[in-house]
């Protein structure tokens, strides 16, 4: 299985984890370590970014894991903006996964204000991962300022519906110059397995793995599905057929000459 | 101001829609069966109809409270995850020009009346952020002289070091006034319009600003338009039939949640509690039973919103619905100006059920498996953060 690259950093692990919804800091980081990722988003509203003792980044090793700060509850570009900039004059991390999510219900993105913060923040410096619906021309769009990602929902965040917007990813994944990481919505590893078959670079899970009974099981499950389904996507898979192969209903005839 | 909602919410719960709407409520609630309960609770949680509501809330669902209460369960779990969050209430002035016949701050009842100035109010929230409470609920008498927009965007800049959010919960103000708060850094405000009963609320309100009906129900609408972003509802529990109330609420959050789209909705339930000099005997008193019913059939409809419980109620009742469906406590509030601060004791504006520490109420949230949050908002979304 090759290594992830975003913004010129290596990852052995396609499976980016959230820490919100968990029943304990202490079982939130049991629960990461067993998914195996390296890369961990954390919502800045959930934390005290400058403060090294706060309960959840201190449960969270810095040198094991990328720390993704993202602007969760921001309701357009100005206030994600400014979210990020006090986050990294703070901690000194220049990785923000930049979610614009104006409608506290579905927190669906809004890809006007998102584009227009990426801007802003990639010319900032930042090192830009931008979660957004699965818009083929929003993705090309973010690209072409700088992101590093472009991370498309699979269905509305936290409902673990799996793939609804399989179409459009699909498109994303085959014109994107950048990693594409399917976001939200993956409710169970199977889910994961299919992103990742499909070719997305990465998955992010949360809510299925944190709400689960058992956060530490499901987050291996998830690590083996994600391991699978990319090992698939590289190795390619054997081609479909509508009908099984073995009979010739139509031509077994010819047999008996 | 008029607008839309507000014609909306005014036509639905006018007083001959209202007076339509009970009778044909009533009927509803009445009629509705075992079968139908049982189809409904076969649908996807988490969708509001009125219709929906109405099943849930009849008395057909109470055999069915624990099928409720399993689903309400799981869906607070996917939507909020496994965590409660932790606020506590800032009380600044007992003084009131209201009359409201259920109130400890009553203006013709005889207590202490005690006014904090910003150094005391302060003083008091640096024994709350001692705690370790980031968010914090401001709240006040209608005593519109001292508590002014002004003072309470002074108060909000020498807070906003400590605490990662702050609302409010007083007394009506003007769309203006609401913009004043907002640009000071305060970002949610619950107000309860107490009934949805006309002729109930001319009753209970006898004087002061609070005695217009109309003029609170539009309040939200203001501080929606303002560009708060956590509104909050609820009415006091006792005053009249909670079924009919909870129905005017649902339609009243409904209209909120679809014109403002950006604020996100929160539900609160008051119960009538003892207080001096109030008196003791209410027509509607609302059981256990009912008050779990009636928030497990809200949270059936409203798979987001916030479902708030306070002090009022006892330690035993908070700590069994932990389990259900509740998102946000408040703990170790005093209900009192300066309680926190000074041993000198003002009076309540109700008498605290559960007096345990926040330490103790987070440790029992831990020991029920959840999370209890201390701080999920950043003073950074706002523009003076």
């Amino acid at each position: 299985m090759s290594a992830l690259k975003i913004a010129g950093k290596e990852f052995d692990s396609r499976l980016f984890v959230g820490t919100g919804k968990f029943a304990s800091n202490a079982l939130m980081a049991r629960a990461i370590a067993a998914s195996g990722s390296q890369m961990v988003t954390v919502a800045l509203r959930r934390v005290d970014i400058e403060n090294e003792n706060d309960d959840m980044l201190a449960a969270i090793d810095q040198t094991k894991y990328q720390l993704l700060p993202n602007t969760s509850g921001a309701r357009d570009a100005a206030e994600a903006v400014r979210l990020s900039r006090l986050a990294r004059a703070a901690s000194g991390i220049a990785w923000v996964k930049l979610e614009v999510t104006p409608d506290p219900y579905y927190l669906l993105p809004d890809g006007q204000e998102t584009l227009k913060a990426a801007e802003i923040l990639v010319k900032d410096g930042f090192i830009v991962l931008p979660y957004i619906n699965a818009d083929p021309i929003l993705a090309k769009k973010l690209q072409d300022v700088g992101c590093a990602t472009v991370m498309p929902l699979a269905s509305p965040i936290g409902s673990n519906q799996g793939m609804k917007t399989k179409a459009s990813i699909e498109i994303i994944i085959e014109q994107a110059t950048v990693p594409v990481v399917v976001d939200a919505g993956l409710g169970a590893p199977s889910h994961a397995a299919e992103a990742m078959e499909m070719g997305a670079d990465a998955v992010l899970v949360n809510t299925a793995i944190a709400a689960a009974n058992d956060p530490v099981e499901i987050a291996k499950a998830f690590k083996m599905a994600t391991q699978a389904g990319r090992i698939a996507y590289e190795t390619g898979l054997a081609s479909k057929s509508t009908t099984a192969s073995a009979s010739s209903p139509l031509t077994g005839f010819l047999r008996n000459e | 101001m008029t607008t839309i909602v507000s014609a909306n919410i005014q036509s639905i719960l006018s007083k001959k829609q209202l007076d339509n709407n009970r009778e044909c409520w009533e009927i509803a609630l009445q009629t509705v069966t075992a079968e139908q309960v049982r189809r409904e609770l076969a649908s996807p949680a988490g969708k509001f109809s009125l219709e929906r509501l109405v099943t849930l809330l009849s008395p057909a669902a109470e055999p069915f409270l624990e099928t409720m209460a399993q689903q309400a369960h799981a869906l607070t779990i996917q939507r909020f995850g496994k965590t409660i969050q932790l606020y506590a209430p800032l009380y600044v002035s007992n003084v009131c020009i209201n009359s409201c016949r259920y109130c400890g701050y009553n203006k013709t009842t005889q207590i202490d009346r005690t006014r904090l100035t910003i150094e005391q109010a302060v003083s008091d929230a640096a024994v709350i952020a001692g705690e370790g409470f980031r968010h914090l609920l401001l709240v006040s008498g209608e005593d519109t002289q001292f508590v002014s927009p002004d003072y309470l965007c002074e108060l909000a800049s020498k807070l906003k070091e400590k605490f990662s959010s702050l609302s409010i919960e007083i007394y009506a103000m003007s769309q203006a006034e609401y913009a004043q708060l907002f640009n000071a850094g305060i970002d949610g405000v619950t107000l309860y319009q107490e009934t949805y009963d006309r002729d109930v609320y001319a009753d209970y309100h006898l004087a002061g600003p609070k005695a217009d009906y109309d003029g609170r129900l539009d309040a939200p609408d203001r501080f929606a338009s303002a560009g708060m972003r956590r509104i909050g509802l609820g009415f006091l529990l006792g005053l009249t039939d909670w079924r009919i109330e909870t129905l005017a609420m649902a339609e009243h959050a409904s209209c909120l949640i679809k014109k403002y789209w950006r604020s996100q909705i929160s539900f609160s339930f008051p119960r009538i509690c003892p207080a001096t000099s109030v008196q003791s005997q209410w027509p509607h008193l609302v059981s256990d039973t009912n008050m779990v019913q009636m928030m497990l059939a809200l949270r059936l409809c409203f798979a987001d919103a916030g479902i708030v419980l306070s002090t009022r109620e006892t330690p035993e009742f908070r700590d069994n619905l932990m389990n259900l469906c509740v998102t946000r406590l408040s703990a170790g509030s005093k209900t009192n100006p300066g309680g926190y601060a000074s041993e000198k004791t003002a009076a309540e504006q109700f008498e605290v059920a559960d007096s345990r520490s926040p330490e103790e109420v987070a440790r029992i949230i831990r020991s029920h498996g959840y999370e209890a949050v201390w701080k999920d908002w950043d003073v950074s979304f706002n523009k003076l953060g």
